[in-house]
């Protein structure tokens, strides 16, 4: 792998064409993608003790339906892909979590001595391969990718290419300043998910649950299937976060309770979670006195959002999208810095697994075509807007000349809408539109762009996508 | 039968057991909770006052400015984390410059160094984000921040390691007055002494009153708090204070030694000293005055909330030193704010006064320094290093979002006074302490702690016996009859 050198019995520099964070769904997806489109030089940094991701603590079924036309439990899910990257030979190394992101200086003419004095110590001489590859490319800055493992030590990797594909991570309680004890007893619905799936271990026996995003209805049944008792679900909006079939799979078949416009306002207990206070909210989410009910419970377990992990990201100084948390990225789903790309719930929170390794794949195709030279330097990238009903959308702008003959693009709605049509607009003027039985924020959605008509508008300065009657 | 026993292991308890710890006297500390640092020391502002706020002649003054001049030296001897950012009390209103010129009048009787008053302009240049309102303000440049964990727990690491025993989860249920000394009565036995130390903190006066008729009465009084990400941590760098305004007394914000923002507390008297819950109005109250300091509190990064009680004595002061009418038992008591700040300055007070009563030698063998759990975050490159050419446990990140690895739990589970829970480590280490909140890293340091400790994971407790982290195993509430309905799949 690269050219190394060893100090101490470890290797303290190496150098790679890509380097991709995350081993779970999105980063083997990605990885397997720059393979097959001719990268050999790349490498896996995964900070689990195994391959796969959340996908190993995931051990329902549902996933796959898309990709592999059956339905998988997540660890069998993660297992086709694992297999395939150790099929292909792609290096991976484990227990490794990346503490550094950074950048050399851009255009520097050597970029060995200038990598090299960054971290204040020798980067070796390039081969005349590497020399000649990089002149092709322009001379663009390379990433420096700070990591550590027990088995590595410390180390840093030169890469000409990066692809975030760190995850996500949950809401905690404190974030939602739930007010009332710290006990014991009050856990992510992952956190439980971990523990009763990895470790046969119950967390609790009583178990109130705010929030109806995915994970929470998935542990709703688990829990209920592993012997406690889940008295209720208990969902801030006037909508479930998480997808119908779930609601009806996890909640509706076991006869547990979602009270909707519901939230908890106070938790009690000193040691251990004795009781949790619910209490119905107004339109502005505020509690409603008078309406507070307690319920006797053991356990409290969170299920309120999921927040990419970008802390890494910040390194950079990506530009970020307010409405993810996630990097802005254009069409070849490329970060606001050349070379670095994002793809799964890093990017964006998605519903479902499939869509995650759709996305990286794309990210490990266009990351190869950066790293052959295919990929010119965006020049116009025209903005993706977000109009009436419509959250956000991945990517945020697309250089038509870059993208291929159709553009996905993936979108969340802010708000429940049924028989609504979503309308796509070119400089504000609706070029397409598309009835929609049901809308729902839970459920990612996407819409395909066609160069040809992008093309077709004289002057295009922005594309947008709109909910209308 | 021993010397002397400390009843708490706060802050207070264990500065006075450090400073105990440097004479031939047998100390023992008894600390009802699992560990040290468990009640108000966990939970308060982390801030070295720099002493312009007590009336000048009070215990609270004198030992405040003593207090914050000792913190430093104290930081690199004992090895916590302790800065010196100084603070600003700002005042929103001209009419209020009278109360500005009475603090810095009481900080210059007081023996505060290098206090000015500045105008609008000059506290926008220390502080941008300080609120338009901003008409001047007392900057104190001697005000610091500490971790009032890392302080509490190099106390008492210290004195453990020159000799003071620790009985943690031992209770004081009474006290009785000897002919000689005193017998205390506990749920793990009774314990005979000559010298008794009151530092029970909100506890201080059901003891107090056990051995004097001078009657004392400690008001607990909450304060809230909301802390917010690191993210958000250099958004001021001073410790911002309000004079109090027509809203009330105000609310501090301030980076914590750690790099987060902190806004809080209120202060609202209860009567339960137990109940440290928050409250949906006392964490309303504190965004809304603590957003009267700045322009816009970044609110939306809150990790977490907790609310602290003080041990406030209705007389406003510091209760130190022997009633008339017990003699041998030392108060420590009503050990309000600016009480973290005055530790160590108790500390020396007490051991004072408790050598005019029981005299000792000095040891000659009392070590000194301290050396705290290294810290991979905030190590150099070299450092880091070197921690993982020592031991390769260094490289395995347990918690991200704080960066702490394996090495350092495995420290902190094995030094004097080690920690045998989830929050011991978490004062500890900081695992868990950051943006997840322990999400992520509560499972590893469950595991590494029943390894280490040859517990089962489900004894692993978050704090108190009672407050165990798992209930037990999956199918344990699941009938014969259901497993064989097939309902369990």
């Amino acid at each position: 792998m690269g050219s190394a050198c060893k100090v101490h019995g470890w290797v303290e520099r190496m150098r790679v064409d890509l380097v991709i964070i995350g081993g779970g769904p999105a980063g083997l997806a990605a990885a397997i993608a720059a393979r097959e489109a001719g990268i050999e030089n790349l490498v896996i940094l995964e900070r689990d003790a195994r391959l796969g991701g959340i996908l190993n603590q995931c051990i329902h079924n549902g996933f796959g339906l898309h990709t592999f036309k059956e339905e998988l439990t997540g660890p069998e899910y993660a297992g086709r892909y694992i297999e395939k990257v150790r099929e292909m030979k792609i290096p991976y190394r484990l227990d490794t979590i990346v503490i550094d992101l950074g950048e050399t200086q851009e255009d520097c003419a050597d970029h060995g001595e200038e990598a090299g004095r960054v971290n204040g110590e020798s980067g070796g001489r390039r081969s005349a391969a590497e020399g000649v590859r990089e002149q092709s490319r322009g001379g663009r800055a390379r990433k420096l990718v700070t990591a550590m493992s027990r088995k590595d030590g410390l180390y840093t990797i030169e890469a000409e290419a990066v692809i975030l594909a760190m995850g996500c991570r949950e809401r905690p309680r404190g974030a939602l300043n739930i007010p009332g004890y710290r006990p014991a007893g009050i856990y992510s619905a992952g956190t439980a998910q971990r523990y009763v799936n990895m470790e046969g271990r119950m967390p609790g026996r009583e178990v109130v649950i705010l929030g109806s995003g995915d994970i929470g209805l998935i542990m709703a049944r688990r829990m209920t299937l592993e012997g406690a008792k889940v008295k209720l679900v208990a969902e801030l909006m006037p909508y479930s976060g998480g997808l119908k079939r779930n609601i009806v799979q996890c909640l509706d078949d076991y006869g547990i309770p979602l009270r909707l416009r519901t939230t908890v306002v106070n938790i009690k207990g000193k040691e251990r979670v004795e009781a949790v206070v619910v209490a119905k909210v107004d339109e502005n989410s505020r509690p409603i006195p008078g309406t507070e009910e307690e319920i006797p419970c053991d356990t409290l377990l969170l299920s309120c959002g999921l927040i990419p992990e970008n802390e890494l990201s910040g390194k950079l100084g990506l530009a970020m999208n307010p409405a993810t948390n996630g990097p802005l990225v254009n069409e070849s789903l490329e970060t606001g810095v050349p070379g670095v790309f994002a793809c799964g719930n890093v990017l964006h929170v998605h519903d479902l697994v499939d869509y995650v390794s759709e996305e990286a794949a794309q990210a490990g195709r266009k990351a190869a075509s950066y790293l052959q030279g295919n990929l010119p330097k965006p020049q116009e990238e025209i903005p993706v807007r977000v109009g009436k009903g419509v959250r956000y959308t991945v990517p945020g702008a697309v250089d038509v000349r870059r993208m291929g003959e159709t553009q996905l693009i993936r979108f969340r709605v802010d708000n429940v809408y049924r028989d609504k049509n979503l309308e796509v607009c070119l400089n504000g003027k609706p070029v397409s539109s598309r009835r929609k039985r049901m809308l729902a924020p839970g459920e990612m959605e996407q819409v395909v762009l066609r160069k040809a008509d992008l093309e077709g508008v004289l002057d295009l300065r922005e594309i947008s996508l709109q909910i209308v009657d | 039968m021993t010397d002397i026993i400390v009843i708490g292991g706060g802050v207070t308890g264990c500065a006075i057991a450090r400073e105990l710890s440097r004479r031939d006297w047998k100390v023992t500390v008894l600390e009802r909770a699992s560990d040290v640092c468990e009640g108000t020391s966990k939970a308060n502002s982390g801030i070295v006052h720099g002493g312009f706020d007590a009336a000048p002649g009070s215990r609270k003054a004198a030992l405040n400015v003593e207090g914050s001049r000792m913190m430093e030296a104290l930081s690199r001897e004992l090895d916590f984390p302790y800065k010196r950012n100084g603070s600003l009390v700002l005042s929103f209103d001209e009419k209020d410059r009278p109360l500005l010129q009475r603090l810095y009048d009481q900080g210059q009787q007081n023996g505060v160094e290098g206090l000015e008053i500045l105008e609008a302009e000059q506290v926008r240049r220390l502080e941008p984000e300080v609120s338009e309102n901003v008409v001047a303000a007392l900057h104190a440049p001697s005000g610091g921040i500490v971790c009032p964990f890392g302080l509490t727990i190099a106390l008492a690491e210290n004195a453990a390691v020159n000799g003071v025993e620790f009985r943690l989860n031992t209770e004081v249920e009474r006290i009785e007055k000897l002919e000689e000394g005193y017998r205390l009565i506990t749920n793990r036995g009774i314990f005979r002494s000559a010298v008794v130390v009151n530092a029970a903190g909100v506890y201080a006066d059901r003891f107090h009153n056990m051995v004097s008729a001078e009657k004392i009465r400690i008001i607990p009084r909450k304060g809230e708090y909301c802390l917010m990400d690191k993210k958000v941590g250099d958004y001021v760098s001073h410790t911002l204070f309000q004079l109090p305004t027509k809203f009330g007394k105000g609310v501090l914000v301030t980076p914590t030694v750690h790099g987060n923002l902190l806004a809080g507390p209120t202060a609202v008297d209860v009567g339960d000293p137990e109940s440290v819950d928050t409250t949906p109005q006392g964490l309303e109250e504190v965004l809304k005055r603590a957003g009267l300091s700045v322009r816009a509190l970044p609110a939306r990064q809150i990790i977490t909330s907790f609310a602290g009680l003080r041990a406030h004595e209705e007389q406003g002061d510091f209760v130190l030193g022997q009633p008339d009418d017990a003699p041998g038992f030392f108060d420590a008591a009503g050990i309000e704010s600016p009480g973290l700040t005055c530790a160590p300055a108790i500390g020396r007070y007490i051991a004072q006064e408790v050598a005019g009563y029981l005299p000792a030698a000095e040891k000659k063998d009392f070590i000194a320094v301290r050396k705290g759990i290294p810290n991979m975050e905030t190590a150099g490159p070299e450092e880091r290093k070197r921690l993982i050419e020592e031991n390769p446990a260094y490289a395995k990140v347990i918690c991200r979002c704080e960066l702490v690895t394996e090495g350092e739990i495995l420290d902190a589970i094995h030094r004097p006074l080690g920690a045998t829970t989830l929050d011991g480590i978490k004062r500890r280490t900081r695992a868990g302490m950051g943006r997840c909140q322990a999400g992520f890293c509560a499972p590893g340091t469950v595991e590494i702690l029943a390894r280490e400790l040859g517990k089962d994971m489900g004894e692993i407790c978050k704090n108190e016996p009672g407050s165990r982290f798992l209930t037990g195993y999956d199918k344990d509430g699941v009938t014969a009859a259901e497993k064989t309905n097939g309902q369990c799949m």
